[in-house]
């Protein structure tokens, strides 16, 4: 024996791996043991979350570093890579994870469906799965454990799988997951270029015809487009989202369609070579189309967890639309600009892993509390459950994008990019692109509106129903869950710099500029982008002046005037016998959408006569998409089954003239 | 010619660019009529200008005509038609509204593509307007499609005229005297056979809805 | 920072602080004379405010924090708007903190808390006027960020102090594109300060307020605060519109002469369009609520025209 090998960041990572997997093996052993896995198992997992993140925020200004794992089939051994890319995800993953992890330890209890330990396995194989997705070289082991991903997650949103809708909808899940895995294989034996050989490595090295490298472009936006969740292939995130519990929801939202995400960066911006202007006109028209129909439904929604599923739609869009904007600019070589897309794409993932995982926490404690999901019925919940109310609060300003929040950091510089557009020298995108700018800024707007209605019906004003006064605050652990991702959405928004300086290596890897040079124009307190004279964001300034004029004005009123209050009732206009439950309801709030976005929605509505005795007013949104695409899809292919049904004819010597017919043909064809 | 003289010239296409669009939005067809109306008004506002700015003498004159013809006779006739044909009702649209809108910013940008080789060739300052005016054109085709109402349709049509007038006047200093005579001639005794015309439509079937007129096919 | 930054920056808290209200009280005896009322005296928001600090605050019984910390929120929202809006000069050592999409961001962050508070309460007028008040704001924000968009492309950038400094250079041309987005954010700024086709600031029937029904709760200290900070919002509104479409008279950096002048001028613009705001009220008549989106929409359209008609002419 030698002297031991040097310890590289990959191989921590893949001790990582292989200690979730563990973890998960120990959970088999302890099946029905809810304080061995709860309080050990998944803490002890959050903490390996924060080793990943750590190990790949170290490894991610450094050289890519390779490994060649020998599973599998002989001669077929698994090749990784961890690059700046792969490193940024898996901080991802393992920043998102590991409050994730935390608050799964307090949240799973008896009773629900499959046991904890079983849980266990399921939820840490997914997380190993993730992590090896991304680190994988090859797209032998990239399809494995894409694979082993979907069919992981697909037991974790069937956890309560006696209840026959989550059945359901874990169908619809795997359903629309293994038609993208076929596109996604597909992409990959397009971009070998018949060299039969899968590594990511001879991807790069080959370079593909117009026509072939476009349809690998095709094949990859479809295929990864419906693990995220891009129209129309989106029809399985608002089902399967609300039937997951919510440390899964929050988990696949935040993270697994990320990887879709990261997918769609590894092929377009490494494996294929230069992109075509088109492309990226083709992810702008997808990406906004997705983000626009994700919050317009976002708006209508009565369901806390269907309405952040539809929000996962409307950022996985904001996000595409970045990436599109990057490759137009990259087509055209523009190449800084290109990189403040991309950074803006990338900056608004790891946002969206972290507020979005806060929100669907959130929404796991108030569902726990008061065993309700339907907006309608909950509602002053802040003063029963501050913890969980506050911690929220900020994952909506995030995702509201709003000021000084880590969303509209990402907003600002996509908007950033959107103002160079005019530079563009196609005249069609130099005037058509702005448009989209239009549109994106729409979406934005709109998602404040999402947001209010969230929270406000959510949390504040009365109780719609009284059982929801015995509502209890969120456990330690759980506590501990929303805290660490509350933290990370308010340091992602103080500390825009510091984040960029991290994610500028990947940008010099995928188009060979970063920000970081020229955003060194100011220091560490302002973000500048291109320079401090064309645009200038400092969130911690902000938040500063705005802190201290608040304080200002509390001290002076106070010292000047008094500090006097007095509790009454609320003014009833005249009216005593208001009940809460003559608050807005969410489809009351969602009305005014409903009513201005009216053709986006298949509504039905209920009206009352002037003379029912008991009038009833109902009014339910569905997504014509389902009617238009699925359904269509669903009677061809009945159609087709039923021709194919013709073959069955149930008397063996039919079944064994098939048999002889098809050897004959077989041997003709090969006389041939 | 003057840098003023572009930028006033370019302010009239945009005016006539944003009426375009108020028009393709517009669902009263009184508002409608007035837009027209305003319309022209911009058109003679730059065709005047262009006569200052040229010192071409008969680009008064056809502004002039055009003053009198589409800002006075002819939203005098068109009120005075839909009050005859009392038909005050609102003007439905085949496609909504925010689409329409889409789809106009749509072929703006499309028809400033298709007019810039050709204004390239154009000694005229106000190259850029020659696209507007295409748009405005296209935009006005637009309409009449997306109406099911004969009333509209007309004023669709005049407004088409508006776009081709404009484009003539800022791209070329306008057309011979005679020419834009004719036209005028056209215009007027067009708009007096579609006012018998829609009389007849509505003697026919009691209502100026062109769904009608697809009962006239063979079967 | 250098001291005159430094001063500059002082000098623009005390003229928003001072300034604000005034605008108010200027605005309401405008609209009194047009109206053929007598007009109370300008300083009247001052006395208001000053009555309503010295009265206690009544707070309903189911209200929680957020309730009460909205008022200082939105003060403090409204006050960074008018400090980094170049109001009498450019050189302002905050500005860089937040640029004119910042900005935009801003009047969000104060929109979403006066929402959430309203909803607080728990009664149904109270989500009544956060769901209309948002709905207003959906529609007006990406509005608003078409002109910034607009201000940015000729000046290319969005600081407002480079944009005031780029357009107060320039030779004077006729600007469609600038005229349009004028257009569109003269109507934002009616739509936003819940102004007259939009919103009836006077009105005190429930069932019509926008901007009311939100406050509806709000009393003593409370209340007082809200209001200064919706004149700080008039305030800000109005010096965002002269900074891009009218930015003659702000000084630049380092030249005193000219800050002597920007204060006169700043006062002879706003008193101009505080009559025309009172004019605009006067003539027209409030709108019905879902008049609105199409109202707003046609400044979004406006907006985007706006952008086009600078990338096809270049003006």
């Amino acid at each position: 024996m030698g002297p031991l090998p040097e310890l590289l960041a990959i191989d921590g990572i893949m001790i990582v791996v292989a200690a979730w997997f563990a973890i998960g093996l120990v959970g088999i052993a302890a099946l029905h043991d809810f304080r061995l896995v709860g309080r050990v198992l998944f803490p002890l997992s959050a903490v390996l979350s924060i080793a990943i993140s750590g190990l790949a925020l170290y490894a991610l200004p450094g050289a890519p570093q390779t490994a060649v794992l020998a599973i599998g089939l002989p001669d077929l051994p698994f090749h990784l890579r961890l690059d700046a890319l792969s490193a940024f995800f898996l901080a991802l993953l393992g920043l998102a994870s590991a409050g994730i992890s935390v608050f799964a330890g307090g949240y799973f209890r008896q009773g629900e469906g499959t046991p904890p330990g079983l849980l266990c396995l399921h939820y840490h194989l997914f997380l190993a799965a993730m992590a090896m997705v991304m680190l994988a070289d090859d797209a032998y082991a990239f399809m494995v454990t894409w694979e082993v991903m979907a069919l992981s997650s697909y037991f974790l949103v069937t956890t309560n799988h006696r209840i026959a809708e989550i059945r359901r909808a874990g169908f619809l899940y795997i359903l629309v997951a293994h038609v993208g895995a076929i596109a996604i294989l597909l992409c990959f034996g397009v971009l070998q270029a018949n060299t039969g050989d899968y590594t990511f490595a001879n991807m790069r090295a080959q370079s593909l015809s117009p026509f072939w490298a476009s349809c690998a472009f095709l094949l990859a936006l479809f295929g990864f487009g419906a693990k995220a969740g891009l129209l129309p292939l989106h029809v399985w995130l608002p089902e399967a989202h609300p039937a997951a519990p919510s440390p899964v929801s929050a988990l696949m939202s935040g993270v697994m369609l990320k990887t879709a995400i990261y997918g769609l960066v590894r092929v377009n911006f490494d494996l294929l070579g230069s992109p075509l202007w088109w492309w990226g006109v083709v992810a702008l028209v997808v990406g906004l189309a997705t983000a626009l129909f994700g919050v317009v439904f976002a708006a209508a929604q009565v369901d806390m967890k269907r309405l952040l599923a539809y929000s996962s739609i409307e950022n996985i869009g904001l996000i595409v639309v970045g990436l599109g904007l990057a490759i137009v600019f990259a087509a055209y070589r523009m190449h800084s600009l290109a990189a403040l897309a991309l950074v803006a794409s990338l900056y608004h993932c790891v946002n969206h892993a972290l507020f979005k995982s806060l929100l669907f926490l959130g929404t796991g404690s108030v569902l726990h509390a008061t065993q309700e999901r339907n907006l309608g019925k909950l509602g002053g919940l802040m003063r029963y459950m501050p913890w969980v109310a506050w911690t929220s609060l900020v994952g909506v300003i995030a995702s509201a994008g709003l000021p000084p929040s880590n969303g509209f950091v990402s907003e600002w510089l996509l908007l950033q990019g959107f103002l160079f557009t005019g530079e563009l020298p196609n005249p069609y995108l130099r005037m058509l692109v702005p448009v989209f700018a239009a549109g994106v800024v729409l979406v934005a707007a709109l998602a404040g509106y999402v947001m209010v209605k969230f929270f406000g019906v959510i949390f504040l004003g009365r109780p719609r129903e009284e059982k929801l006064a015995s509502a209890h605050d969120a456990g330690g652990l759980e506590r501990l869950g929303l805290l660490w991702l509350t933290a990370g959405c308010v340091l992602l928004g103080l500390f825009p710099v510091a984040v960029i300086e991290v994610i500028d290596p990947i940008t010099y890897a995928l188009v060979g500029r970063g920000l970081a040079q020229s955003g060194r124009a100011g220091d560490w307190l302002l973000l500048a982008p291109v320079s401090a004279e064309r645009a200038s964001y400092s969130p911690l300034l902000f938040l500063v002046v705005i802190a201290t004029v608040v304080l200002l004005a509390f001290v002076l009123v106070r010292r000047f005037y008094h500090g006097r209050v007095r509790r009454a009732a609320p003014w009833d206009c005249g009216f005593p016998m208001q009940t809460a439950r003559m608050q807005d309801t969410a489809e009351g709030f969602g009305q005014p959408i409903r009513q201005i976005f009216e053709p986006f929605y298949l509504m039905k509505r209920e009206l009352p006569s002037p003379f029912d005795a008991a009038p009833r007013y109902k009014v339910t949104v569905e997504d014509p998409l389902w009617g238009w695409v699925y359904l269509r899809i669903a009677a061809v292919t009945e159609a087709l089954s039923r021709w194919v049904g013709m073959l069955q004819r149930g008397r063996i010597s039919i079944y064994l003239l098939y048999s002889f017919l098809t050897l004959v043909t077989l041997l003709l064809f090969t006389q041939a | 010619m003057s840098p003023l003289t572009g930028q006033i010239l370019n302010l009239f296409a945009s005016v006539l660019l944003l009426i375009a669009f108020a028009m393709l939005a517009q669902r009263r067809i009184v508002t409608l009529i007035n837009l027209f109306a305003i319309q022209g008004l911009a058109l003679v506002g730059s065709t005047v200008t262009v006569a200052w700015a040229t010192g071409q003498r008969h680009l008064y004159y056809s502004a002039g005509i055009t003053l009198v013809l589409k800002v006075v006779i002819l939203p005098f006739i068109l009120h005075r038609l839909i009050r005859r044909l009392n038909v005050k009702w609102d003007i439905e649209t085949l496609i909504n509204i925010p689409t329409m809108m889409l789809v106009g910013i749509v072929l703006v940008v499309f028809a400033f593509n298709l007019a810039l080789p050709i204004s390239q060739f154009s000694q005229s300052i106000a190259r850029g307007t020659l696209g507007i005016a295409l748009a405005c054109v296209l935009m006005s085709f637009l309409m009449m499609i997306t109406r099911s109402k004969a009333v509209p349709q007309v004023i669709g049509f005049l407004a088409m005229e508006n776009g081709l007038f404009f484009a003539a006047t800022s791209a070329t200093y306008g057309m011979p005297m005679v020419v834009e005579l004719g036209i005028a001639l056209d215009v007027l005794v067009g708009m007096i056979i579609l006012g018998v015309f829609m009389f007849q439509i509505r003697e026919q079937f009691d209502s100026l809805d062109i769904h009608h007129l697809e009962k006239l096919k063979e079967d | 920072m250098n001291l005159e930054g430094f001063l500059a920056q002082l000098l623009a808290v005390a003229a928003a602080l001072a300034g604000a209200p005034l605008l108010s009280g200027w605005v309401n005896q405008c609209r009194a004379w047009l109206q053929n009322r007598r007009a109370p005296p300008i300083t009247m928001p001052f006395r208001t405010l000053h009555k309503l600090f010295w009265k206690e605050s009544v707070i309903a019984h189911d209200a929680s924090p957020i309730f009460r910390v909205t008022p200082y929120i939105v003060f403090g929202c409204m006050l960074l708007a008018c400090l980094i809006i170049p109001t009498l000069s450019t050189n302002l050592p905050l500005a860089p903190a937040a640029d004119a999409i910042a900005l935009v961001g801003l009047f969000g962050v104060a929109r979403l808390f006066i929402s959430l508070a309203a909803m607080d309460i728990g009664t149904s007028f109270g989500t009544l006027g956060a769901r209309r008040e948002m709905l207003v704001g959906f529609l007006a924000e990406p509005a608003f960020l078409m002109v910034v968009f607009t201000a940015s492309l000729i000046s290319s950038s969005t600081s407002l102090a480079t944009t005031v400094s780029t357009l107060g250079h320039r030779e004077f041309a006729i600007l469609p594109s600038l005229a349009f987005a004028g257009l569109a954010f003269t109507m934002v700024s009616l739509a936003e300060n819940a102004r007259v086709p939009v919103d009836n600031p006077a009105t005190h029937l429930e069932l019509t307020m926008i901007h009311e029904a939100l406050i509806l709760e709000y009393s003593g200290r409370h209340l007082a605060l809200i209001e200064w900070a919706a004149s700080l919002k008039l305030f800000a509104y109005s010096c965002a519109g002269f900074a891009i479409f009218f930015p003659w008279g702000i000084a630049e950096a380092s030249d005193s002469v000219a800050f002597l002048w920007a204060l006169p001028a700043l006062a002879a613009k706003l008193a101009v369009g505080g009559f025309a705001l009172a004019l605009i009220e006067t003539i027209l008549a409030k709108m019905r609520i879902f008049r609105v989106p199409e109202f707003l929409a046609t400044a979004f359209l406006l907006g985007v025209l706006a952008i086009l008609v600078h990338l096809l002419l270049g003006a």
